[in-house]
């Protein structure tokens, strides 16, 4: 306990100095005033998980900076996004501050109208820190928190890359080669895999839905475009089904028996056992991995990009941002903990305890904060991953239409169905869905 | 005036009457407030309901009338179609088995034997769970390479199964556990009509030499009909609209096949958003609860008079 105050307090002091640093650099900004809003309150709904478990840990240090009280609530992910809904839609949210999953929400929220428009306050040296940039968020991060005219709607907090996780210890024993393409990563899928043992090459979500996110690994790797310039759908096109075919290789010979309803959880579940010898996930999972009381593959799990597929090497990318709601009467308040969120020392914590990565550069490349990232191979494969980030779902409304029907057709694959048909069957279901959703 | 002259009981009638038209019943404060209910509970929700379907309304952008579209989309939805087909198989299955076992069940459990009460009293245990957490022990049972199923069947030297991870099985395996879970209340109340039933029949074919399959095909069976009917019924309402179970053990899949109505709603309002054909599904999903409904009263009905015309 006395050592993690200590840690937290040194920390507070750099980033103080930081930032004062950063003010003799610019004479002409003026300081922001912290303490402006004081005695205000404000309601935050975040979707469970360590991101919103970071905020609520130290969400005594934003009030005693500010003297902002802050009533911050977690719910599980899916109810999380319906009630956001539900309550957006009612005109009188209960909440100023909303944690949302941009793979999931942008456009909807952006077509809505349900976000305040940040671009003012970020511009205001009153409100806003000077190491606040917009060009400190990752190319991925901007994308997904600015809409087409250019504003920014909410700061993007945490990003996910998808990566290749792989047991060393089956890799050796089996001399197999840590895969650099899709195609090698088949055949060592296949050499890994050794049933009477119980072992299997590869692992991944099969679940309608969840596999889309690591599905679209393939699909990008192999050429993929989610959309043409009509904005169409394209994912019954050769790339498409060259992915589905690779996923159906995968899944059917060299993973678990049931990986058709396998989720993340399931999945993590047969890796940690050590059952299976690669796993392709979000970057998230390393904390568990190397949980001695939850995993026993600690110590032995190397951590990698996607391998290369033939038009490329992407790593699939999602993220949550965190906004304010246009209907909030505290907005500026509000912005100030969407600030404090983001900042270098929440962003440090973050990325230091495995729960996300911050969007912002200057966190993820500073030495001081890489130096207190417990697994250097986890780091590394993220900041490879960012390098060849591209955004992992098409940026539509109707996206949970999309993960379902294209989902439950490579689903489908698993057992024995054929890709190319499948893949047409549910573009030709989701095409008039998006036509709808975009004539709205 | 002649008010106080107006004592007769006819004379009051009279004068009743036209004050009826002007002034509502004495009963109607009695009455009011479960109309009330009734009309904010059930009968606005309805209406309401239909009122949407009739509209394009996705959560975040406008209502747009739109007239019968939104059930034209249905039927050339194959999502649509599929679960409707996934709602009757499981719908059948998980009113057929229950009924064949719970009656089965009941027969036995009808014998004196030692230990009966206490053994009706286990039986009954699933009938109390909580559908949620025993879909949740359910799944781990199911699973291929950790759950105990698998393991069982191993020691009779049958091959790992996939159970709801397959396409082939999940229907079948879901309705293992709704037929787990329900049989007991079958057998409650088939074993009410068992206790119902005279004993001369069954004096009389002993003396004539009936086997017990005859006796129970020509006694039995046709005496606890009605309790079957009984039971039949609110097992079929209860299994078409079974959501509980599929959406905590399987969420409709492997992809999409165990997608049953209900999920499939559920989907679409409350995770595409799309009000107005989640609700156009709700009617027709409704329309086929009552239709099957009457079907299923009607057919009891019939049965009733002609066992009565038949003499049995």
């Amino acid at each position: 306990m006395v050592n993690h105050k200590i840690s937290r307090r040194t920390l507070l002091t750099g980033t103080a100095a930081a930032g004062a640093l950063g003010l003799t650099g610019m004479p002409a900004r003026a300081e922001v005033n912290w303490k402006k809003y004081a005695g205000t309150k404000l309601e935050v709904i975040l979707a469970k998980g360590p991101r919103g478990d970071n905020l609520q840990k130290y969400v005594k240090e934003f009030t005693e900076l500010t003297g902002i009280q802050v009533e911050a609530e977690q719910i599980p992910e899916q109810q999380q996004r319906q009630k956001v809904v539900i309550e957006f839609t009612s005109g009188r949210p209960s909440f100023d501050v909303v944690h949302l999953s941009y793979h999931v929400q942008k456009r909807q929220f952006e077509k809505a109208g349900w976000l305040a428009d940040l671009t003012p306050f970020m511009k205001d040296p009153a409100l806003t820190a000077p190491d606040l940039v917009e060009s400190d968020f990752s190319a991925a991060g901007l994308q997904y928190a600015r809409n087409d005219k250019g504003q920014m709607l909410s700061l993007p907090w945490s990003v996910d890359y998808f990566i290749l996780y792989y047991n060393k210890e089956l890799f050796e024993k089996k001399g197999v080669a840590v895969p650099k393409t899709l195609d090698e990563m088949a055949a060592a899928a296949e050499k890994l895999t050794d049933t009477k043992e119980g072992i299997y090459g590869f692992v991944g979500r099969g679940l309608r839905n969840a596999n889309m996110a690591m599905w679209s690994n393939f699909f990008l790797n192999y050429g993929g475009e989610f959309l043409d310039a009509k904005g169409n759908i394209l994912t019954d096109g050769p790339e498409a089904i060259a992915a589905t075919k690779l996923y159906q290789t995968l899944l059917t010979k060299s993973a678990p028996p049931g990986v058709a309803g396998f989720n993340w959880m399931e999945s993590m579940a047969s890796f940690t056992q050590g059952r299976s010898a690669m796993w392709i996930d979000g970057v998230g999972w390393a904390p568990p991995l190397e949980d001695p009381a939850a995993s026993r593959v600690v110590g032995k799990v190397g951590y990698t990009v996607v391998p290369a597929g033939p038009k490329g090497q992407y790593s699939s990318t999602y993220g949550d941002g965190i906004g304010v709601a246009a209907a909030s009467k505290n907005k500026e308040a509000a912005y100030l903990l969407c600030q404090w969120v983001v900042s270098k020392t929440q962003g440090a914590r973050l990325l230091q305890a495995g729960g996300g990565v911050p969007f912002r550069n200057s966190i993820l490349g500073d030495a001081e904060v890489q130096k207190g990232v417990k697994t250097k191979e986890w780091l590394q494969s993220v900041i490879d991953s960012g390098k060849i980030s591209k955004l992992g779902l098409p940026v539509v409304i109707p996206v949970a239409e999309f993960r379902d029907i294209v989902g439950a057709a490579v689903t489908a694959t698993l057992s024995g169905a054929d890709p190319a048909a499948e893949l047409k069957k549910a573009n030709d279901q989701y095409r008039p869905i998006l036509e709808r959703s975009e004539k709205a | 005036m002649s008010a106080l002259t107006q004592s007769t009981p006819g004379a009051a009638q009279s004068d009743v009457a036209p004050e009826k038209a002007l002034r509502p019943p004495s009963y109607w404060p009695f009455v009011v407030p479960a109309l009330v209910v009734v009309i904010a509970i059930i009968i606005f929700p309805w209406v309401f309901t239909i009122w949407m379907s009739l509209n394009e309304w996705k959560v975040g952008s406008s209502t747009t009338f739109v007239g019968l579209s939104n059930y034209l989309r249905l039927t050339s939805d194959p999502r649509f179609i599929e679960a409707v087909g996934h709602t009757l198989v499981y719908t059948i299955l998980s009113v057929l088995l229950p009924l064949v076992l719970g009656t089965f069940a009941a027969v036995v459990f009808h014998q004196k034997f030692p230990g009966r009460g206490f053994l009706r009293g286990v039986f009954i245990m699933p009938m109390m769970a909580t559908p949620v957490a025993i879909a949740l022990v359910w799944t781990m049972m199911f699973h291929p390479q950790l759950g105990v199923l698998n393991y069982l069947l191993s020691l009779v030297g049958i091959p790992a199964q996939l159970w709801v991870f397959h396409p082939a099985t999940v229907i079948p395996s879901l309705v293992l556990v709704e037929t787990w879970q329900w049989t007991p209340l079958v057998m409650l109340i088939v074993l009410g009509g068992l206790a119902a039933i005279p004993t001369e029949p069954y004096e009389s074919a002993q003396i004539d030499g009936a086997s017990i399959w005859q006796v129970f095909r020509f006694i039995t069976l046709p005496l606890i009909m009605p309790f079957l009917f009984i039971a039949g019924m609110i097992r079929m309402i209860d299994a078409v609209k079974s959501f509980d179970i599929i959406f905590a053990i399987t969420q409709g899949g492997p992809g999409s096949a165990s997608e049953t109505i209900n999920i499939y709603l559920y989907s679409v309002a409350f995770s595409y958003y799309d009000l107005g054909y989640g609700s156009a599904i709700a009617v027709v999903f409704f329309l086929l609860i009552v239709l099957l409904a009457a079907v299923m009263l009607y057919a009891r009905q019939r049965m009733l008079w002609t066992e009565i015309a038949s003499g049995t």
